[in-house]
């Protein structure tokens, strides 16, 4: 059995370095062999996962033999040598050269297994924590032979590694080569011709410097790298799923770009991002929204919460809200492992994670942490809106202390809340067995209320069934209760948080008659149980809006309402309803219990009517007091702040006072007046808010959100920097935790994902795995010094880009030849420089910025360039597309309406993310109908005309071969070479000549409405203006022009 | 002086012109650079779409999904139940139900019998309703399957279920991985068409996304009209001339600048604008019905020039004989919470007819053997009963994830089979459960693909698209 001679079977020669096994070997084995020999299962008696059952081997004799790659049946195997074994691996992918390679010299290097024997990283038992699980530290600079071309310890690392590999680094890029490309780097935007010229004209040597400061500082900066995390942060303006209606929350858009224009530290960026609600109010959100919105770094620190909110959420009709609430924890827990931590906690989420040492508890555990929260949409005011507001609140508390001081008035109140202080009546709630309001969703909570989910639109009655043993009810109680959830803090579902009942009605039934719904009847079945009410009463009723309508037996007939001013809008309301006489069967009485909405007209949302106004968060009691029933003052909430004498209760029962006293109805109508100019926020946005209550979190056995294991607390992975005990167990705590300089993944995985930004891929090439299964990174050395430098200077993304783009690694020409295309096929050893075609947004925003048309404007809401017809239909959810005027419809490309279900699709096409998920690493594809996005789509179409324009209004270039240059540069930066001009030249003359010979082609192609011509640029004609055109057109579809070089 | 220089430069430009000549002139069609030198990252700079070959000899070559979205129900149309006319209008025994959550309904709703007829067909037997006459022409050639099971009942996740193995978002579709494994036949068509007839998708286009995968394998949508590819036309003004010569232009530039830069990528970049230059040719030629013979169109119901599902159907054995890998029609019009008699008679009247030609048609064509056809939607629907006063419903049927129905032909699949039984009331699979992951699993086994071995890596994981799941189905197989 002596090996055939291996060289000669094309095996190459082994690796020249001193090979690592838990960098280099595990992973190959944890890839390709454990799931045959590990530690489950041992076909042929082999088992790998240690040193000693290498030795060991299995049926056919030792695996390795230390020292002698060639004889070790290892090697035999996986190169297909081996005469009697077939090839291995057997059911994946065989190895490649390099990995052989690597296996070979581990194995003539002895086949060292540091310290102990057991090597499965997934049995927590491995001998080396894996590299990227301890803290980067930075590595001893190498000596590097050839020093005068390094600027920084990147560029030893670099050079140091290239030297020992006998290679060089490529030259350093021609200047118009490196603006363009840091200009498209810094800023997303290719440099103008003026730019260029400045820069070649600076001969300074701090030219290349004074040119990166100026990109940093420009504002573009944050729009182009707050683009980068919102890949990350999966932002969208639309829902997702079916109904996939749109949301707002460019917000958070405008927060992220506004943090990287500031350069605000990356740790600060982070927390803010995760925990800014609890930063805003540390000691609990606020009740009041109109106190909330005022503040305005309050204000932003919720909006940057939008990184969380930036789930999918499920409107489908008939759904359970809570299995979609447990989808966004789910997105939620990936998208901070994927952008963070660059960690596949997300495969814990079933069972023990295989590979990396994240056990299914601890996925549970991290995401109790995000597991807390309600989900408002809050109030964005402007400035303008702002002052309005904080002007009006002034004016609101200025009279209530002015009344407080009245001692007449003071002492009224307070007799008012001795009264009102007495418990008043006894309501027990209702256990709801059965409810019903298709397509929305109400979901039971713990004190039994019922709160809406799901499908909000389109509804208007929900039905309660519940089965009482009472024999002697008396009257039933309706709350309309407060939650975060619902827009203002609700109590209504819709709109602005208002509600209106248009009918409440309650059916009794004997248990024992209870029957099934059958085909062609309706759902519930007439019936003749109906119960009489003596009287209905709220606490609060709107003018017009009484509560007694409620129970005059017609929803036509308008209804109970409370909503009067802003300032009273969102208070919490009962009602209740007096029976004619006791009711109950004595064998149990199922009730049905309906209330109803119907509001004139309907409601106007998103474009639509619709009629739902009902209560979304509500509960149902009943009581068999006996005697006239009275509804209580004080909501429940009320009744526990006035016990617990909480601060702020006071005045706001001060305001109950008012309108509920009848001695001082006429302060009340004057604090009311004071509401009437509250300005209405046009700009909302979705944050997050903690619980009041805290939310258990369960494991989920095999991932089911039903089957519940054991209750977690919030922790994060054993196997990572320790949990500080002085942080909260909170999501402020945790990120702490993921800034924390232990904390061995984060600075690692953020400075990776930038250098991907420059260099096409990452140094570790899987951004969103840096576990035992990602392959080592080329330059470790280079990726653990940036990772500190990044934390030592202040965390600072600018510093960070400085660092990297100064660099001389960085400034090396892409030019590849042959050769270096053999040795280093996708320069993974940073031979070059990177030549990449720029992303989806960049596509468009180079057309846009070349032509001229591109607006400036930062931020905002979202736009809607053209989009051609039919596209939407693909939606379930399809919304009327208007295109943008004027400068919107010119603006850069991250502004686009990004809608999930049918994602733009000149920026699709070009890889650009769906948001349905995080995503860190884009795919770059290059296909035909990406070619057919450049030649015909209208906006390139139209860019290409304003180019054409541009060039040929400049004065003082006259010729053609002059325009030709200028055109040329506009796209590339560098001028074109004689060959280039030369076929510009002809190609000029034949489109000249065919546009003379086919004036209303050429007038279709020179103006975008032929019929309204712009004027000509002078001493042109319109047969110039379609040939430089179609020109243009040619320019902006080079492979170069759509390329960073 | 610089004569050195010059020497090495034109070397250089030397050999990435004969590498870019030798290896990309035709299209790439031929090239396994990147397989050679480990398939990592030099995906890009080689024709990710090069016909490859499965892990063993396939018996269908290329899929027609007919994907019926809204979910049809199917005991209105396929799992004949004599049984639920005695209980008609009576409750489902609660030890059937055991609990499950419906969309809309409460479990107490009463059963409800389907009101069409059933009779046996063709030399197999099958069983099949009144109201698809046409497929009852071809149920020799079907194998029908009683028994799909499936995890989830409202509709987004459900139809992304069906389509990717998984109700979250994220990942790709079954014509991606088909063509991720394959690769195309077709130098001028994309390798994944999708053509939509109804309304728009609940799970919008993550139904048809690559997920992970390079956006290449994604599917394409074809729009009605003249331009079935979008952007495809010439901008006004633009003649064809006009458009030649301006990508006669781009090519002589780029291949100028791959002489000077050397990166193979601008040769991709070359044969993607050929291609589309092709493409504005093929897809509109490819669209226009109108040279199809009389007798076809009849057979279809299609009608050159108008929207319909018959012409998708038509249109997709056009996409497959041009070496198309994946055709998926969607018909999102099955959602019938009301009034189901009417809806399914409605929507077979649309889609019977052409569903049954394009079965006789590929089989007539030769086309049937190695062409692989499914039909089927996300979920099944109730045998108890919908109605709701607010909702304006009455004698609908809910959604049903338990069990039901979905018809494959050609390619392998045994013909004239149904297989698969359901309890007496169409509730739960009582024999041969086919889940979606199963369906998932023999639909790559007939395309010549171990399930668990077609893999990618990300995330740090081996994702397929049966997830850890899947058991191959042999008693659909020839």
């Amino acid at each position: 059995m002596q090996p055939c001679g291996l060289e000669a079977a094309g095996i190459p020669a082994p690796a020249q370095r001193k090979i690592d096994f838990s960098r280099d070997i595990e992973p190959i084995f944890s890839a390709t062999c454990y799931s045959c020999h590990g530690e489950k299962k041992q076909e042929s008696g082999l088992r790998m996962d240690s040193r000693a059952g290498l030795l060991k081997g299995g049926d056919n004799g030792p695996s390795i033999v230390p020292d002698d790659s060639a004889k070790s049946i290892l090697i035999q195997v996986v190169t297909g040598t081996h005469p009697d074994i077939m090839t291995m691996p057997k059911k994946k992918d065989r190895l490649t050269a390099q990995q052989i390679d690597l296996l070979r010299f581990w194995i003539d290097q002895g086949a060292p297994v540091p310290e102990q024997e057991t090597a499965s990283a997934a049995s927590g038992k491995s001998g080396k924590p894996h590299w990227a699980f301890i803290a980067p530290k930075e590595a001893a600079l190498p000596k590097v032979t050839n020093s005068r071309r390094v600027v920084n310890p990147i560029d030893q690392f670099v050079f140091a590694g290239l030297e020992a590999k006998g290679l060089k680094p490529s030259p350093e890029a021609e200047k118009s080569t490196l603006i363009r490309r840091l200009s498209l780097d810094l800023t997303g935007l290719p440099p103008t011709v003026e730019e260029v010229d400045a820069f070649l004209a600076d001969h300074s040597r701090k030219a290349y410097d004074t040119l990166v400061d100026r990109l940093l500082a420009s504002p573009r900066y944050g729009e182009k790298w707050g683009r980068w995390w919102l890949d990350a942060a999966r932002y969208a303006d639309s829902n997702g799923f079916e109904k996939d209606r749109s949301r707002t929350i460019w917000p958070y858009r405008d927060w992220v770009i506004n943090a990287l224009n500031a350069d605000k530290p990356f740790d600060q960026f982070t927390i803010e991002q995760l925990a800014g609600d609890i930063l805003a109010a540390p000691n609990g959100p606020a009740n009041s929204v109109a106190d909330q919105s005022l503040d305005r770094s309050r204000r932003d620190l919720r909006i940057a919460t939008g990184f969380l909110r930036n789930s999918m959420m499920n409107m489908e009709g008939g759904i359970e809200p809570e299995k979609f609430r447990v989808e966004s924890m789910i997105d939620r827990v990936d998208a901070v492992g994927r952008t963070w931590l660059g960690l596949t906690v997300a495969c814990a989420q079933c069972h023990n994670h295989k590979y990396d040492p994240v056990s299914q508890k601890e996925y549970y555990q991290f995401m109790a942490f995000l597991n807390q929260d309600d989900e408002p949409r809050i109030e964005v005011p402007t400035p303008d809106e702002a002052a309005k507001r904080a002007g009006i609140l002034g004016k609101v508390r200025a009279v209530e202390d002015s009344l407080l001081a009245d001692p007449g008035i003071a002492t009224a109140f307070t007799d008012w809340l001795t009264a009102a202080a007495k418990p008043q009546g006894d309501w027990s709630p209702m256990d709801a067995k059965e409810w019903h309001s298709t397509p929305m969703k109400y979901e039971k909570q713990e004190d039994l209320s019922l709160l809406a989910g799901g499908d909000i639109h389109n509804t208007g009655v929900l039905r309660v069934w519940v089965d009482v043993s009472q024999t002697n009810i008396t009257g039933f109680r309706l709350e309309a209760l407060n939650h975060p959830n619902l827009p203002g803090n609700g109590p209504g579902i819709m709109g602005d948080g208002d509600f209106m009942v248009n009918e409440f009605t309650v059916d009794a039934t004997p248990l024992d008659e209870i029957k099934p719904v059958v085909p062609g009847s309706t759902n519930p079945p007439a019936t003749t149980n109906r119960i009489s009410f003596r009287q209905a009463i709220a606490d609060w009723e709107a003018p017009e809006f009484p509560a007694g309508r409620m129970t005059d037996g017609t929803v036509t007939s308008g209804g109970w309402a409370s909503a009067t001013s802003e300032g009273r809008r969102h208070e919490e309301r009962r009602a209740i309803f007096e029976a004619e006489k006791p009711l109950g069967f004595p064998g149990g009485t199922r009730l049905l219990v309906t209330v109803s909405c119907n509001p004139p007209g309907g409601l106007d949302v998103g474009g639509g009517k619709v009629s739902n106004y009902l209560i979304g968060h509500l509960r149902l009691s009943l009581t068999t007091e006996t005697g006239t029933l009275k509804v209580d003052p004080l909501s429940e909430r009320q009744r526990r702040l006035l016990v617990a004498d909480a601060p702020g209760i006071r005045r706001e029962l001060f305001r109950e006072f008012l309108f509920k006293e009848p001695s001082v109805a006429a302060k009340a109508a004057e604090w009311e007046a004071l509401w009437r100019d509250w300005p209405k926020a046009e700009t909302t946005t979705l944050a997050l808010v903690s619980r009041s209550t805290p939310r258990e979190t369960h494991i989920f056995k095999r991932g089911d959100w039903q089957r519940l294991g054991d209750e977690v607390e919030p922790g994060t992975p054993a196997v990572l920097s320790a949990f500080d005990q002085s942080w909260p167990r909170n999501r402020l705590g945790l990120a702490k935790w993921i800034v924390d300089e232990r904390n061995p993944l984060t600075a690692r995985v953020i400075v990776n994902r930038v250098w991907q930004q420059y260099f096409g891929e990452g140094l570790v090439t899987t951004p969103e795995d840096f576990g035992v299964r990602s392959e080592a990174p080329p330059y470790p050395q280079v990726l653990d010094w940036l990772a500190v430098e990044f934390m030592h200077r202040g965390w600072s993304l600018k510093e960070l880009h400085r660092l990297i783009v100064t660099s001389a690694t960085y400034r090396q020409s892409s030019h590849v030849t042959p050769e270096l295309l053999e040795t280093d096929p996708y320069n993974r050893l940073l031979t070059r420089g990177p030549r990449i075609r720029v992303n989806a947004e960049a596509i468009q925003d180079i057309a846009l910025s070349v032509s001229g048309l591109l607006s400036p404007k930062i931020g905002g809401p979202s736009v809607f360039p053209p989009l051609p017809d039919g596209v939407m239909q693909l939606s379930y959810g399809p919304i009327p597309w208007n295109v943008s005027e004027g400068d919107d419809r010119y603006r850069r490309a991250m502004y686009t309406f990004w809608k999930r279900s049918v994602p733009y699709p000149a920026m699709a096409l070009f890889d650009a993310p769906t948001a349905e998920q995080s995503c860190v690493r884009r795919t770059r594809s290059n296909t035909p109908l990406q070619a057919l996005v450049t030649l015909n789509e209208p906006t390139f179409i139209q860019a290409s005309r304003w180019l054409a324009y541009r060039v040929l209004q400049e004065s003082g270039v006259a010729t053609d071969d002059a325009r030709l240059t200028l055109a040329f540069r506009t796209c590339t930066a560098r001028k074109p070479d004689a060959a280039e001009l030369s076929s510009l030249r002809k190609l000029l003359g034949d489109l000249l000549k065919e546009f003379a010979a086919n004036p209303s082609d050429a007038a279709r192609v020179a103006y975008t409405d032929p019929k309204s011509p712009v004027p000509l640029p002078a001493g042109t004609t319109m047969t110039d203006l379609a040939a430089w055109s179609a020109l243009s057109r040619t320019l902006l579809n080079l492979d170069e022009t759509i390329t960073k070089e | 002086m610089n004569l050195l220089h010059d020497f090495a430069a034109e070397r250089s430009r030397y050999l990435s012109r004969r590498w870019f000549f030798r290896d990309c002139a035709l299209g790439l069609g031929s090239l396994a650079l990147g397989s050679l030198l480990g398939g990592k990252g030099f995906a890009a700079t080689t024709n990710p779409l090069a016909p490859k070959q499965p892990h063993f000899a396939p018996k269908a070559k290329r899929v027609i999904y007919l994907f019926q979205a809204g979910a049809p129900s199917q005991l209105d149309m396929f799992d004949y139940k004599p049984s639920l006319e005695k209980w008609n209008g009576k409750p489902v025994p609660s030890e059937v139900t055991k609990g499950q959550d419906y969309a809309f309904i409460k479990p107490d709703a009463a059963l409800y019998a389907s009101e069409f007829k059933f009779a046996k067909h063709g030399k197999c037997g099958a069983e099949i309703s009144e109201v698809m006459p046409h497929l009852a022409e071809v149920v020799d050639d079907i194998a029908i399957i009683k028994s799909v099971n499936t995890d989830a009942f409202n509709h987004a996740p459900g139809q992304i279920f069906m389509n990717t193995g998984s109700q979250q978002f994220g990942r790709p579709s079954m014509g991606a991985w088909v063509t991720y494994g394959l690769g195309s036949e077709s130098q001028d068509l994309p390798a994944y068409v999708v053509l939509n007839s109804a309304g728009g998708l609940s799970g919008g286009s993550a139904n048809f996304g690559c997920g992970f995968l390079p956006t290449v394998y994604q599917g394409v949508p074809f729009r009605k009209g003249a331009d079935p590819v979008l952007y495809l036309s010439n901008p006004a003004g633009i003649s064809d001339r006009v458009q030649r010569r301006t990508l006669d232009a781009i090519k002589e530039l780029n291949e100028h600048r791959l002489g000077e830069v050397g990166d193979p990528e601008i040769a991709t970049r070359i044969n993607s604008f050929e291609m589309a230059y092709r493409m504005q040719f093929s897809a509109p030629e490819l669209a226009d019905l109108s040279k199809e013979s009389k007798e076809t169109l009849e057979m279809y119901g299609a009608e050159p020039g108008k929207a319909s599902y018959a012409n998708n159907c038509l249109l997709a054995r056009r996409l497959v004989e041009r070496g198309v890998r994946f055709v998926q029609l969607f018909h999102e019009a099955w959602d019938h919470h009301s009034d189901v008699k009417g809806g399914v008679k409605t929507q077979c009247g649309i889609t019977d007819k052409a569903n049954a030609a394009l079965i006789k048609d590929l089989k007539q064509r030769g086309l049937l053997e190695d062409t692989l056809v499914i039909w089927g939607g996300e979920f099944g629907r109730t045998p108890m009963v919908e109605a709701s006063v607010e909702l304006g419903r009455s004698l609908g049927r809910d959604h049903h994830p338990q069990a039901f129905t979905m018809w494959m032909a050609g390619g392998g699949v045994k013909p004239g089979l149904t297989l698969g039984e359901t309890d007496d009331f169409g509730f739960n699979v009582t024999k041969d459960r086919v889940h979606v992951h199963d369906l998932h699993a023999t639909i790559l086994h007939l395309l010549g693909f171990d399930h668990t071995k077609l893999t990618h890596r990300f995330q740090g994981r081996d994702f397929r698209l049966t997830d850890v799941h899947g058991e191959l189905v042999e008693k659909l197989l020839v």
